[in-house]
C-alpha cells in the first residue's frame, strides 16, 4: 500500500456519509485528572485513520473513549451516528473491535481458542459455537496467515506471531470498525511492515481502521487520514501529505526533521536530524542538517542515510 | 530498503510437529451448539466414573461391610432392613453430600481463581470460607441453630467479608498478591473473633460450634444437608451459565469489554455465586479447606484446558471430598476423623507446591 493507493480512497471519506466515529466536546479523565479536554474528532467511514503524538498525549485515552472503555466526563461519542453510551456492550462489540495494549494471554490457550474468544458478542447461552463462529474464526486465521499455527499455544509464539493472533481475534469479531492501540510496538521492522500491510489490506476491503502508531513514517505511508495529537488536543488532522510539515514535527515532537520524497514508495518521508544527545555522526557539526531542515531544504537521502524509522518513544 | 510486501509466516518445525499432536475438538451443532476438546471430555467422563466407583465403595465399606450385590439391591429398595438402614439411610446421604459439597467447593474455587487470575485466589485462602463460618457461628450463638438461619448467616457472612476484602484491596489490581494478603489478614482476624465467641459462650453451644468448625461430614443430617444440596445444585447450574462470561475475564478487562462482555458485572455476579456456593457448603459441613484451592488447578491440568474451567473443577472437587471423607472414616480403625483434617493435611502439601512453582514462574 502506497500513498497513491490511499489517495484514491480519500474522496470517499470526504463525502457526506455518516462518520464511523464522531467524538464531540470530549473531556476524558482518570480520577479527575483530565487527559483530554474539549476534544472533537471525526473518523470517516472507510478510512485508515492513524493517530500519532508524543507519549502521554492522550492517544490511548482517546481510543478507550471511542470504544466505550472510558466514559467521557463531558461530550459524546457517536458510533455510526448513535450515542455509544446508549449501546449495550455486545452491540458495541458487533460494530467496533479493539486490540488493546493491556490484553492478557489466558494460560494454556491455543491460537484457535484465543481467536474464538473474539466471537463472544455473537454467541449466547446456548449457541456457543455455531457454523458462523467457525467460519469467522477460519477467515480471521487465514487473513492473518495464522491458519498453520492454529493449534499452537499462544505462549509459544514469537512476538510477531502473537500480535497476529491478537489481530485475528479482533477480526473474528467481524466488526466494521477496528481500533488498534500500538499494534506494532515492540516488533521488529519486518513484522511491523507485515502488520501494516495487513491493516492496509483490511482497510481496502472496506473496514474502518483507527490505529495508534509511533512510527511517523509508517503513519504517513499507510494512513488515509492522519490525526496528530499533543497535550490532549488534536493539533492537525487530514491527509498525511498535507498534515506533516517540519513545523508540525518541531511543534509536536520537538524534533528537527526534513521531509523528502520517499525514493522507494513515493510520498513524503520524514528524515529526522539527530537530536544533539551526543549521537553526532562524523566530525561535522549538527548544523548543516538542522539548518537545512529548518529552512525546509531537504538534504539528499543518499548523503544522509538516516534511520528510516523515527520512533518517538523515549 | 525494499518495498513492503505481505510476508507469510514461515512454517516452523514446531508448527509441523503440532500437526501430529493436534488437539482434537468435538463440535455440537444446532440450536444448542458448542465445542469441547476431546481430552477435556474424556477426562471429565473418567472423573465421573471414578466418582461413581468411589461412591459405590463408600457405600460398601464401614463398620459393617456389604458385598456389591447387596449394595445394589439395597439401593433398588430390595435390601433387608439392616442393609437399608446402613446403606440407604446412613451412608448414602453422606456420600451424596460429599459429592455435591465437593463439587460446590471446586466450582467456587474455579470462579474466584478466574476472577483474581491467580491460582491462590480461592475462597478458603482469601477468607470467604472464614467469613461464611463466622456468619454461621454468630447465628448459632445468638439466634438459632436451625438450618435456614445458619445458612443465611453463612451467606451473609461470606458476602460481607467479600465486600470488605474487595474494598480493602481496591487500590491494587484484583489479581495477585494484594488481594490474597488482605484476604489472609481478614481470615486471621475472623479466626480470633471466632475463638473469642466460642470462649465466652455457653459450653453446649461452644461445643456445637467447635464440632462444626472442624469441617466434617460426620454429623451430616439430611434435614440440614438436603436443602443445602438442592440450593447448591441450583447455584452450580447458575455458575455453569456464567462460565463463558467469566472466561472472557482471562483476556484482561479492556479486551474483555471490547469483546462485548461487561467485566464489572461479570465479577459481581461471579463473586455472589461463588460466595453462595462456598457459604452453603460451609453451613452444612463446616469449613473444609483446600478443596476449593486445589480442585480447579488439578482439573485444569488433567483436562489440558484454559484458565480454571468449572466442569473439571467440580468433578475433581467431588472426588477429593469423597476420598478425603472415606480416608477420614477408615484410615484409623475405630476413630472417625473429620474430613476437614484430611483435606488440610493433604492440601497443605499441595499449597506449598503451588507457592514454590508460582514463585519460580514469578507470577505471585
Amino acid at each position: 500500500m502506497t500513498a497513491q493507493d490511499t489517495a484514491a480512497q480519500r474522496p470517499a471519506a470526504e463525502t457526506g456519509t455518516v462518520p464511523a466515529i464522531l467524538g464531540q466536546g470530549l473531556t476524558l479523565a482518570y480520577d479527575r485528572r483530565a487527559i483530554v479536554e474539549g476534544l472533537s474528532v471525526e473518523v470517516p467511514a472507510g478510512s485508515f485513520t492513524v493517530v500519532i503524538g508524543p507519549n502521554a498525549c492522550g492517544k490511548s485515552t482517546l481510543l478507550r473513549a471511542m470504544s466505550k472503555l472510558l466514559a467521557p466526563q463531558t461530550g459524546t461519542v457517536l458510533l455510526d451516528g448513535t450515542d455509544i453510551a446508549t449501546l449495550r456492550a455486545k452491540e458495541v462489540a458487533k460494530r467496533l473491535g479493539l486490540l488493546s495494549q493491556s490484553a492478557l494471554v489466558p494460560a494454556g490457550i491455543t491460537v484457535m481458542d484465543l481467536v474464538g474468544r473474539g466471537r463472544y458478542a455473537h454467541q449466547s447461552l446456548l449457541s456457543r459455537w455455531s457454523k458462523a463462529d467457525e467460519d469467522a474464526v477460519g477467515h480471521a486465521l487465514a487473513a492473518t496467515g495464522m491458519a498453520e499455527l492454529a493449534d499452537r499455544l499462544v505462549d509459544e509464539l514469537s512476538g510477531g506471531q502473537r500480535q497476529r493472533a491478537w489481530v485475528a481475534m479482533a477480526l473474528a469479531q467481524q466488526s466494521p470498525i477496528l481500533l488498534l492501540d500500538e499494534p506494532t510496538t515492540f516488533l521488529d521492522i519486518r513484522h511491523q511492515l507485515g502488520l501494516m500491510d495487513l491493516f492496509a489490506g483490511l482497510n481496502a476491503e472496506g473496514r474502518t481502521l483507527v490505529a495508534v502508531v509511533h512510527d511517523i513514517n509508517h503513519a504517513v505511508q499507510y494512513a488515509t487520514n492522519l490525526v496528530v495529537m499533543a497535550d490532549g488536543q488534536i493539533v492537525a488532522q487530514g491527509p498525511p501529505a498535507q498534515v506533516v510539515t517540519p513545523e508540525l514535527l518541531r511543534e509536536v515532537f520537538g524534533i528537527t526533521a526534513a521531509i523528502v520524497e520517499d525514493p522507494v514508495n513515493g510520498g513524503p518521508l520524514v528524515v529526522p536530524a539527530h537530536g544533539g544527545h551526543g549521537r553526532r555522526t562524523g566530525a561535522g557539526e549538527p548544523g548543516p542538517a538542522r539548518a537545512s531542515a529548518a529552512e525546509g531544504v531537504a538534504p539528499s537521502p543518499q548523503e544522509h542515510p538516516g534511520p528510516h524509522s523515527l520512533t518517538t518513544d523515549q | 530498503m525494499s518495498a513492503p510486501t505481505a510476508r507469510p509466516v514461515a512454517p516452523t518445525p514446531a508448527a509441523q510437529a503440532s500437526e501430529r499432536g493436534r488437539p482434537r475438538t468435538l463440535t455440537l451443532r444446532g440450536p444448542i451448539s458448542g465445542r469441547i476438546r476431546v481430552r477435556t471430555l474424556v477426562v471429565c467422563a473418567a472423573l465421573a466414573l471414578a466418582i461413581l466407583a468411589a461412591a459405590f465403595l463408600a457405600l460398601m465399606i464401614g463398620e459393617k461391610t456389604f458385598a456389591p450385590g447387596r449394595v445394589l439391591s439395597a439401593l433398588s429398595g430390595h435390601g433387608s432392613r439392616l442393609e437399608s438402614l446402613f446403606i440407604v439411610q446412613w451412608r448414602l446421604p453422606r456420600v451424596v453430600g460429599a459429592i455435591v459439597f465437593g463439587a460446590m467447593l471446586g466450582v467456587s474455587g474455579a470462579i474466584f481463581q478466574t476472577i483474581t487470575r491467580n491460582p491462590l485466589g480461592s475462597p478458603d485462602i482469601i477468607g470467604f470460607s472464614a467469613g461464611a463460618y463466622t456468619g454461621g457461628l454468630l447465628v448459632i450463638l445468638f439466634v438459632s441453630s436451625g438450618y435456614y438461619a445458619v445458612a443465611g448467616g453463612a451467606v451473609a457472612g461470606g458476602l460481607a467479608v467479600a465486600a470488605i476484602i474487595f474494598a480493602l484491596a481496591r487500590g491494587g489490581s484484583l489479581q495477585g498478591f494484594r488481594l490474597i494478603v488482605v484476604g489472609i489478614g481478614v481470615t486471621a482476624m475472623l479466626a480470633s473473633i471466632d475463638t473469642w465467641f466460642r470462649l465466652t459462650s455457653d459450653v453446649d453451644i461452644a461445643l456445637v460450634a467447635a464440632t462444626w468448625g472442624v469441617g466434617s461430614l460426620n454429623g451430616l443430617d439430611v434435614e440440614f444437608s438436603g436443602p443445602a444440596m438442592v440450593t447448591g445444585a441450583v447455584f452450580l447450574l447458575v455458575a455453569g451459565l456464567l462460565s463463558r462470561r467469566l472466561a472472557q475475564l482471562d483476556l484482561g478487562d479492556d479486551q474483555a469489554t471490547a469483546s462485548g462482555s461487561d467485566p464489572g458485572a461479570t465479577r459481581v455476579l461471579g463473586i455472589v455465586v461463588g460466595v453462595v456456593l462456598v457459604a452453603i457448603a460451609t453451613s452444612a459441613t463446616g469449613p473444609i479447606a483446600f478443596v476449593a484451592l486445589a480442585a480447579p488447578q488439578i482439573g485444569r491440568r488433567l483436562a489440558g484446558a484454559v484458565g480454571a474451567p468449572m466442569l473439571p473443577a467440580g468433578l475433581v472437587g467431588a472426588l477429593i471430598l469423597l476420598l478425603a471423607d472415606m480416608l477420614a472414616q477408615h484410615a484409623i480403625p475405630g476413630i472417625q476423623l473429620p474430613a476437614g483434617v484430611v483435606t488440610v493435611a493433604v492440601g497443605g502439601v499441595y499449597l506449598l507446591s503451588v507457592i514454590i512453582t508460582e514463585n519460580k514462574r514469578g507470577t505471585l
